[in-house]
């Protein structure tokens, strides 16, 4: 589609999507979201002559129109479908979300805790929370860019998840949201809201996943607030269609002495994107950003990270991986801001990629930012394929070449899975990714 | 079991064996020495079906077959074993993992069940007692953050394993305390059987107190200078290599 074709056909979508909220389009709440939509009407989706987005070119986003989706349909989802993409039956709470719609069949929340809810954003919205509506955007700007811009004009479900002080959640709260792609391409706009008490714990997965391949839209955005010593563990698999488009931006706020520890594994989508920024706010924060990439066929996989050290004796840690086969592309951007006055701060990043193909390209860039003096920031990066004397040290032990290129890899990427803090969940994601990795290959199906 | 014949192999259009005979029958141990950068290694390594090294003249017969012929873990199915002189470490890949993969594929080729969990760690269990291997170095990844001694102590835990028919062993004692060379020889003198054989390339003849071979070949600029029974050894510990350099290569060489 031509430039203002696209723009057009999202701002249609919007007037449907309007009149499917009855008399909800009175809130000052639809106000902010036809802000979102004029904004986005005038700034279009970023294209590669913004810096941020100079090796992501979401044009192919433009070509398709995506219609929003107006009503919960769970037609096609079963609990095989849910366990194929990573979610044990079982052990954690569960929160399912069918094409950005909340599924009542599919969650629960039996046995949760006193002090913990997780309730639906549409309830919280038609309750008029007043607590939830000061945090919604509070660390993501509907501004930012075209597709928060978007994300908040069609603002409407999500998971709200909220943590008292002092309250330790001991089983993982596990957050899906599942696409089923038809003939006729949708986009859904899936919204997190985290709020993490002070010396709370909580352990999150989020999972993107699609009941089969298509093409679709997910623009989703996940904020994150930890109040003073909270502990947040994240974990989170992308397994999008490699058909559909997938952008992520997610903002974590930490307030002193909290520590908040994120594992992402992208395996999915077309075009993926996945923004990440933590702002440590308050002194002697930890910050821990993992990141493990498979990508084959045409996929781009895109990780931007930002890490704000806003306060002296924060520690931050990335090691971000990727595995790149046929004519992939990786991107892997981390910027690093060390504020005046952040003294002491330890800052840590690590990409390491290997190229299975002579076609899979990665572009690697660290970006440090530095206004303190007595600080310690280390980065590095390493592109590189199998290590040939391993290769043979298998092979001379009688381990045929195909299998052990399987076995090098997996170790590669065993370095960021092993590190997933739900146990179960890291069992499923191992079993998921040996499954991936075929005849020293990526299947992009498994 | 094994026929060397004229074997001319090097790297990058570099010669470094520059032709090679060697016969080594079932039941017997062959000591390969030499000094530093003669080319044992680069035998060992030719042998073992080491990718980097083009082979430009002669050929190599193993139990019948062209061994050249065979991809290296084709060779190792076929029963042959190389002991790295530098065994490589593999972080991310368990070393009982690891090894049960090799074990499984080797019995496969032999047309053997493969072991199960159970089964396979009843045999490791047997086989770390021969060579006093710890079981915290089995859980760990293969010879991440070994010391020397106890990566060459994993190739002959790994030898024990898989039970080959030829072992080449790189200098598997270089380096080693007593204790640990003693460990080293146990686990050769155990795979010493009439239907074995083994060829121990090695800078010393230290080693050759405890695994008494049945010959001795001297390998200087890459071709077999001199060979003999086990009293070469000796005369090479008093006299180094130099007296066999100024006699002279063998006539035909
Ligand atoms: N991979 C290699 N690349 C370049 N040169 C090599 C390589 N391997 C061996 N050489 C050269 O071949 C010669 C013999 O080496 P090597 O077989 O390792 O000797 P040894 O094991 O007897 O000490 C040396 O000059 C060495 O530098
Ligand atoms: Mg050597």
């Amino acid at each position: 589609m031509e430039d203002q074709q696209y723009r057009g056909s999202y701002i249609a979508g919007f007037e449907l999507f309007e009149k499917s909220l009855n008399g909800e389009s009175a809130s000052p709440l639809h106000a902010v979201r036809r802000e979102a939509i004029a904004r986005f009407a005038s700034v279009g989706f970023p294209t590669v002559r913004h810096e941020e987005w100079r090796f992501t070119n979401v044009a192919p986003i433009a070509r398709t129109a995506f219609a929003p989706v107006l009503r919960y349909d769970g037609a096609g989802v079963t609990r095989q479908v849910l366990n194929r993409v990573g979610s044990a039956d079982g052990d954690p709470f569960m929160v399912v979300f069918v094409n950005g719609f909340w599924s009542e069949e599919f969650s629960r929340s039996a046995g949760l805790p006193a002090g913990v809810r997780i309730e639906s954003l549409a309830s919280a919205l038609a309750r008029r929370d007043e607590v939830v509506l000061s945090r919604l955007g509070s660390l993501v700007a509907a501004g930012e860019n075209g597709f928060t811009a978007l994300n908040t004009a069609f603002l409407r479900e999500g998971a709200v998840i909220t943590v008292e002080d002092r309250v330790i959640l001991e089983r993982p709260i596990q957050v899906v949201f599942l696409s089923r792609p038809s003939a006729e391409p949708h986009a859904s706009y899936p919204r997190v809201l985290v709020t993490a008490g002070r010396e709370s714990r909580l352990s999150l997965i989020e999972t993107y996943a699609s009941v089969s391949e298509g093409v679709y839209f997910d623009d989703a955005v996940t904020e994150v607030v930890l109040g003073e010593g909270a502990v947040v563990e994240h974990d989170r698999l992308q397994i999008e269609s490699t058909q559909a488009f997938h952008i992520a931006t997610m903002a974590v706020r930490q307030e002193r002495g909290s520590n908040f520890s994120s594992n992402a594994v992208s395996l999915g989508g077309a075009i993926a994107r996945n923004t990440v920024t933590a702002v440590l706010a308050g002194e002697g924060c930890e910050c821990t950003l993992n990141g493990l990439t498979l990508a084959a066929g045409t996929q781009l996989i895109d990780n931007h990270t930002v890490i704000d050290h806003a306060a002296p004796h924060c520690t931050s840690h990335e090691l971000y991986k990727s595995i790149l086969d046929g004519k992939s592309r990786g991107v892997f951007n981390g910027k690093i801001f060390v504020r005046a006055g952040a003294q002491k701060t330890d800052a840590k990043q690590t990409n390491k990629t290997i190229l299975l193909s002579a076609d899979a390209t990665i572009n690697t860039k660290p970006q440090l930012e530095i206004f303190a003096d007595d600080v310690k920031c280390t980065h590095g990066a390493t592109v590189g394929q199998l290590n040939e004397e391993q290769l043979f040290y298998l092979r001379a032990r009688g381990i045929g070449e195909e299998e052990a290129r399987d076995m090098l890899t997996f170790a590669f990427a065993a370095d960021v899975v092993s590190r997933i803090h739900a146990a179960p969940f890291r069992d499923q994601l191992d079993r998921l990714l040996r499954a991936r990795l075929q005849a020293g290959r990526i299947a992009t199906e498994s | 079991m094994l026929t060397v014949r004229n074997l001319h192999a090097g790297i990058d259009g570099n010669e470094i064996l520059r032709g090679i005979d060697l016969e080594v029958n079932a039941g017997e141990v062959h000591a390969i020495m030499g000094p530093n950068g003669s080319g044992k290694s680069t035998l060992a390594g030719v042998l073992a079906g080491r990718p980097e090294y083009q082979v430009s003249a002669g050929e190599v017969t193993y139990e019948g077959k062209n061994l050249l012929d065979l991809a290296p873990e084709e060779r190792a199915r076929e029963g042959l074993f190389l002991a790295f002189q530098y065994p490589v470490e593999i972080p991310g890949v368990s070393n009982t993992y690891f090894l049960k993969a090799a074990l499984n594929a080797i019995r496969k080729h032999r047309g053997e069940e493969e072991l199960d969990a159970m089964e396979f760690l009843a045999l490791m269990k047997k086989k770390m007692g021969l060579v006093e291997m710890d079981q915290d170095l089995l859980n760990r990844p293969v010879n991440e953050g070994f010391s020397g001694g106890e990566k060459k102590r994993n190739e002959i835990f790994q030898m024990a394993v898989l039970d080959p028919k030829l072992a080449v062993l790189d200098e598997t004692d270089s380096g080693l305390d007593i204790d640990a060379l003693r460990i080293v020889a146990a686990g050769v003198n155990k795979l010493r059987r009439p239907e074995n054989a083994v060829i121990l390339v090695t800078h010393y003849q230290r080693l050759l107190n405890y695994i008494i071979p049945d010959f001795v070949h001297v390998l200087i600029d890459g071709r077999i200078a001199k060979s003999g029974g086990k009293e070469l050894a000796l005369a090479l510990e008093e006299r180094g290599y130099d007296w066999i350099k100024e006699q002279g290569l063998p006539v035909g060489a």
